[in-house]
């Protein structure tokens, strides 16, 4: 079962496989387009729709005087509304919703809707909204130690800035809802949505209607990233308002431009930072003061920002740390998760910070690196205690499965013979913490259905985006049951059937809906053991399933899975069960900023080499080798596939993927043709990924720890690469923490004088 | 009304000619394995595959239904992902994508299940020039698998084809599970079709003046398919007129009508430019390629359009033709104007493109950077036509795009340049002139001091790759 293919293969291969586009509609379904704002800031003075309402096809244009309920969006806080009323605080923010017979006609119609805006100034960096006072909220800060006296004592203190650009989720399939009236004033959204819970809470809000009113189901997402767990909402709760009003079907898809214009990114981040070292490379004490760049509204930015100061030593011991976040409230749209949640642009400083030291000082970065990875019992900055480390062995590992002194050697080698080419090596690794951070979210339920014929079906609350989550919980129902996978089906998540979920999030989708899928099976087995041992006259304790088959004292019976189900649904015993789980252990007090937030770490160090063309100023990368702490993987095929995409996500956001808006808050890059994201030849020609011989952790599902956002990570080595080959061909360039580090930015530090 | 086959159904249809092959695939026909990603021709997942029958045979190329024409479907074959299922089980593409773990969320995976289906019919049917099967998925994007697992499978298709050595090619494919059978009854089908289509086949001037001139439509699709969807549209695609390569002894000629494939899979183009390859996978994707024209890429008239640089400093001569068939001849170099403003009346098209071909002592180099090497857009790129005679450069064409509102032929950096012995020296020189001519501005492709600085280093690249004796890269930086 460990070598399982993704459940859904077949049907992606052939197309087969739905999506939210794809359902086939009712005859009498309508169209929405968004109506937004084309300014970044400003008062509305006045809309004016009636030529857009006289075209001929357009049902009705929906606006907040149609709100019956809230005109509230804001899942963290209560700051953003659905469609603006008064004023507009980002370009691209919703004002009103056409609703028509076709999507080109509400296209027509757009175009002829006039409005009047008092323009106000327009903020679209942090560090400006942090001179203007302009936050979200209260910044955060985390504490160990004393880093003023720390300093003072340190052989070595330097201070720099770093930025981090933001990162277009690029999801294939754009935001989209399919929503459908039901009898009683009910709706049925299909979403494509991480959060079904969210949509059917905000929803419920907007609509002035209980929860039970609302129903969200989810098939599968053409991808998420982070940037469907809380911006798939609006797109929905928008049709679901048409819905309640016309009590037609209402479909609502974003095109690409409306998607790229309209919804959040990857927050960029601005940030200073000081270290202090000893002469023996030891990092005596560090702070950083991050600028997030949250967008006009919360949305999730609070829960990122807290998230880049739990990351902020990566996989190092720091014994004095301070560090501060500010959530910075400009004019642009509304930043939001996308994979890693901030622990990127944490991790991004401190490397910046260990390179730029290292770059002073003159000595290799890793060996500062290597100086200060974390051991046993050390304390994170929020205080909890680190146990089964893997960073020193995942570091080893590497070292010494890769070589990495002859890769050095032979980087070196290779720019004392060459002039045009340059080649640069980096060492990254990683620690991420996993759970929501948010200790009450940490939580998940399974509804599993054994059928009278012995099939079985199994909801949870887990969303399928390609992560193959739906694999891992067949493969745990399949097991746990001792059945063949074939006799599983993995239900669509839908809320009616799993209630009160937590987004399919924090890489912990299949930790917390797998334990619970692991419960319910459990209870049932109880079950059908005790049928068992009335049928056979044997102890319970004798019995066991496997490969469809009872064994006693693991012995094959004759008896098949299918004769005890039906001998089960004879007797009148259950073969429903919910169950219900919570992440033991953890906890985390915000007023101390203290606490043991996290189940368990994932570890790893990747290796990176590049060549750059110095002629040119672009560069390939030519390997980066990875050890990864998978702990016990359940589906190392599938756990690999995903190192390799989070990778390419982080090499993207390192390399080449360039978010722009122009001085008043207009995205500049704002088509595939402006934003590239890597493509078939633009990644790592050798990707090597080997899995840390370790035990796994009890908290991950089977002991096959999270595997979803910490290799992302990775991709910060690149940077460190592609830097270090710059500093082989231009001696006098000053190292710049500025990514992505582009083929303009590599161009002008060759050159740079 | 037009006629094609999709999959194995011929279609009659008097659906709106100028609206995108892809609706009328989702939304007319409602097959819903093709996926819209983005409506602009980047991400492939729309990709499906067009048969031409050529003789009794039937080629295929992989194209991205999104912006091309639905009347461009006329007399053809369309296949989209279910076009290409087998009944019961996965065909060897599929299987391969499957076994591999190379789909993961699925929404791309028609598009390249479908791109390297065409590249294994084309590979065994054609013993094709493209090199790979990666090749044929470079213009696929994957936002979840990192494409290691999709590289691997591609592998293991491109080993699969080697396996081929039969004589009737389709039988195998159809016999090794690359395609449903029903493949082989197609030219039989098409024959019928196209002959039907010959008989009201229209040359471009036989359309109303007011319609809209759309050849396969990689750029206008892209800003305007609402509108051509709506529009009189006047497709010149199948303008056999201003089709194909012709040579004479000295010069060689392409229709406007020509696609970059059509000149990478050229045989003579390819001697005459032996790199021709390597500076034409530089050129958007092979979706893009397999549709975008000659003819496109010079009244898009952007001021990077990479075949006008390449023509440009080929020297060549530009032939346009009005509504009467009379045909007027310029210096290419003469056709743009402005920004986006170029040399052609309204009743004209251009008809074709002339060079001559250069000789043993004329040397001709490429060069464009972009943010991504591969379909992307230019920084900067630029091409360079050298004649030399004992080390003296006797003739040169240089342009240079990106870095003003026309592609820039360099006219007082060339005119210096003719005559002077080629060193660095000299290169030095013609570099500062080179400066003078150009006025980049800045925008989403870089600032104007990158461009200025990447101008530079690819007027430099080309005597590094066409000279390295001469002139050394370590020489031309430090002096």
């Amino acid at each position: 079962m460990k070598t399982m293919k993704n459940i859904d293969s077949y049907g992606h291969v052939r197309g087969e496989s739905l999506f939210v586009d794809d359902v086939i509609v009712r005859q009498d379904t309508l169209y929405g387009l968004v109506f937004d704002a084309p300014k970044a800031h400003g008062k509305i003075i006045s809309v004016d729709y009636s030529e857009a309402e006289k075209v001929e096809g357009v049902v009705k244009i929906f606006t907040y005087k149609d709100i019956k309920g809230e005109n509230q969006i804001g899942g963290i806080l209560p700051d953003e509304p659905l469609w603006a009323e008064d004023e507009i605080h980002f370009w691209g923010q919703p004002i009103a919703f056409i609703v028509a017979t076709s999507e080109a006609i509400a296209k027509k119609a757009r175009l002829l809707i006039k409005i009047e805006i008092d323009e106000l100034p327009v903020i679209t960096t942090a560090k400006e909204a942090k001179e203007k006072g302009s936050f979200i909220n209260a910044p955060r800060s985390f504490n160990l130690g004393n880093t003023t006296a720390s300093f003072e004592e340190c052989d070595y203190v330097f201070e720099g800035e770093t930025f981090s650009n933001g990162q277009e989720h690029l999801y294939l399939e754009t935001q989209g809802c399919y929503a459908i009236p039901q009898e009683n004033g009910n709706i049925k959204l299909i979403s494509s949505t991480q959060g079904p819970t969210s949509v059917q809470q905000i929803t419920a809000r907007v609509l002035g209607v209980p929860m039970h009113k609302i129903e969200i189901d989810v098939t599968r997402l053409g991808g998420g990233f982070g940037g469907k767990e809380d911006q798939a909402t609006p797109w929905a709760v928008m049709a679901a308002v048409a819905v309640q009003h016309l009590k037609k079907p209402v479909k609502h898809i974003l095109n690409r431009h409306d998607d790229l214009r309209m919804t959040g990114k990857r927050h960029p981040y601005e940030s200073t930072f000081k270290i202090g070292l000893n002469k023996d490379f030891k990092i005596m004490a560090f702070e950083a003061e991050f600028l997030q760049n949250s967008g006009a509204a919360a949305d999730l930015s609070p829960a990122i920002a807290e998230r880049t100061l739990f990351h902020a030593t990566n996989s190092y011991f720091v014994p004095n740390v301070k560090t501060k976040v500010f959530s910075c409230k400009t004019n642009l749209p509304p930043n939001t998760a996308f994979r890693g949640f901030g622990g990127p642009q944490g991790m991004f400083v401190i490397e910046s910070a260990i390179a730029q030291a290292a770059d002073k000082i003159g000595v290799e970065k890793r060996l500062i690196q290597e100086a200060n990875l974390l051991s046993e019992n050390d304390e994170f900055s929020y205080g909890q205690i680190a146990t089964q480390v893997e960073a020193k062995n995942s570091w080893i590992a590497a070292k010494s499965k890769f070589e990495l002194e002859k890769l050095e050697q032979e980087v070196h080698g290779f720019n004392r013979e060459n002039n045009q080419f340059k080649k640069g090596i980096s060492v990254m690794p990683i620690c991420f913490g996993i759970s929501f951070t948010n200790t009450s979210m940490n939580h998940a339920r399974a509804l599993i259905h054994i059928y009278q014929d012995g099939s079985v079906g199994v909801s949870t609350g887990a969303v399928e985006m390609g992560q193959s989550v739906n694999t891992k919980m067949l493969q745990v129902a399949a097991e746990t049951l001792g059945i063949h996978p074939s006799k599983v089906k993995l239900e669509t998540t839908n809320t009616t059937r799993v209630a009160n979920t937590s987004p399919s999030a924090a890489s912990s989708t299949a930790d917390l809906n797998g334990k619970a899928v692991l419960m319910a099976c459990n209870s049932l087995i109880g079950r059908l053991k005790k049928v068992v041992s009335k049928m056979l006259s044997v102890d319970i304790s004798f019995v066991s399933f496997q490969n469809d088959t009872v064994f006693v004292e693991n012995k094959k019976s004759n008896l098949l899975w299918e004769d005890v189900v039906a001998q089960a649904m004879l007797k009148r015993v259950a073969l429903s069960e919910n169950a219900h789980y919570a992440t033991p252990i953890i906890h985390f007090d915000k007023t101390k900023e203290k606490g043991h937030p996290f189940a368990y770490h994932v570890y790893g160090t990747a290796i990176s080499t590049v060549t750059v063309d110095c002629l040119r100023g672009t560069y390939e990368i030519d390997a980066v080798k990875i050890v990864h702490d998978f702990g016990n993987s359940m589906n190392i095929g599938i756990d690999i596939g995903q190192v390799e995409g989070a990778l390419a996500q982080g090499i993207g956001w390192m390399t080449l993927e360039e978010i722009a808006y122009s001085e008043d808050g207009r995205l500049l890059s704002n088509a595939l043709s402006t934003y590239k994201v890597p493509d078939v030849f633009s990644g790592p020609n050798t990707i090597d990924v080997i899995p840390l011989e370790t035990e796994g952790h009890e908290l991950a599902i089977q002991k096959s720890k999270a595997v979803g956002e910490p290799p992302l990570m990775y991709g910060i080595g690149t940077y460190f690469a592609i830097q270090n080959a710059v500093k082989a061909f231009n001696k006098s360039y000053i190292p710049k923490f500025n990514s992505p580090f582009t083929p303009e930015k590599v161009l002008m530090a060759l050159y740079q004088k | 009304m037009i006629q094609f086959i999709l999959n194995n159904e011929v279609v009659k249809t008097s659906a709106h000619v100028g609206m995108t092959l892809l609706d009328f695939i989702r939304e007319n026909k409602q097959l819903k394995g093709t996926k819209i990603g983005c409506r602009e021709g980047d991400c492939g997942a729309c990709t499906v595959l067009v048969g031409n029958l050529k003789d009794a045979k039937i080629s295929y190329q992989s194209i991205t239904s999104c912006i091309s024409p639905l009347g461009n479907a006329n007399g053809k074959h369309i296949v989209t992902v279910e076009g290409i299922n087998l009944p019961e089980k996965l065909n060897t593409v599929q299987k391969s994508m499957a076994d591999n773990y190379a789909t993961q969320c699925g929404f791309c995976t028609p598009g390249f299940v479908v791109s390297m289906t065409g590249y294994a019919i084309n590979s065994v049917e054609e013993n094709s020039s493209k090199s790979n099967c990666t090749d044929a998925i470079s213009g696929n994007i994957c936002r979840c698998t990192g494409y290691k697992s999709i590289e691997k499978a591609a592998t293991s298709v491109t080993e699969k084809l080697e396996e081929n050595n039969a004589n009737n090619k389709m039988e195998w494919l159809i016999n090794e599970g690359f395609v449903p059978d029903y493949f082989k009854t197609i030219p039989e089908k098409l024959k019928h079709l196209v002959i039907a289509r010959r008989e009201e086949q229209m040359t471009w001037q036989s359309h109303s003046r007011e319609s809209k001139i759309v050849a396969n439509g990689t750029d206008l699709y892209v800003h305007n398919a609402d509108k051509l969807s709506e529009e009189n549209v006047n497709l010149i695609a199948g303008d056999d007129s201003l089709k194909g390569i012709s040579f004479t002894d000295t010069i060689c000629t392409l229709g406007a009508n020509t696609t970059v494939t059509e000149m990478f899979e050229h045989k003579k183009l390819n001697t005459i430019f032996p790199k021709l390859k390597a500076f034409l996978k530089l050129v958007s994707s092979e979706q893009i390629r397999n549709m975008g024209t000659l003819g496109g890429n010079f009244v898009n008239a952007s001021p990077i359009g990479d075949m006008s640089i390449f023509f440009l400093a080929l020297n060549s001569s530009l032939s346009i033709m009005d509504s009467n068939g009379s045909v007027r001849k310029f210096p290419f170099s003469d056709f743009h104007q402005g920004y986006k403003k170029y040399d052609l009346k309204n009743d004209e098209v251009v008809h074709s493109i002339s060079f001559l071909i250069p000789d043993s002592t004329t040397f001709f180099n490429f060069e464009k950077v972009s943010k991504r090497t591969h379909l992307d857009i230019a920084s900067v790129n630029s091409a360079m036509k050298i004649s030399i005679s004992n080390d003296i450069i006797s003739k040169i064409h240089i342009s240079l795009g990106g870095v003003a509102p026309i592609p820039k032929y360099l006219k007082k950096t060339t005119q210096f340049l003719v005559g002077k012995s080629l060193s660095v020296k000299t290169i030095i020189e013609a570099e500062s002139i080179l400066q003078s001519e150009i006025s980049p501005i800045s925008d989403v492709r870089g600032a104007s001091d990158y461009k200025r600085l990447l101008a530079r280093q690819l007027f430099f690249a080309h005597f590094v790759e066409l000279f390295p004796s001469n002139v050394s890269f370590q020489n031309l930086i430090t002096s």
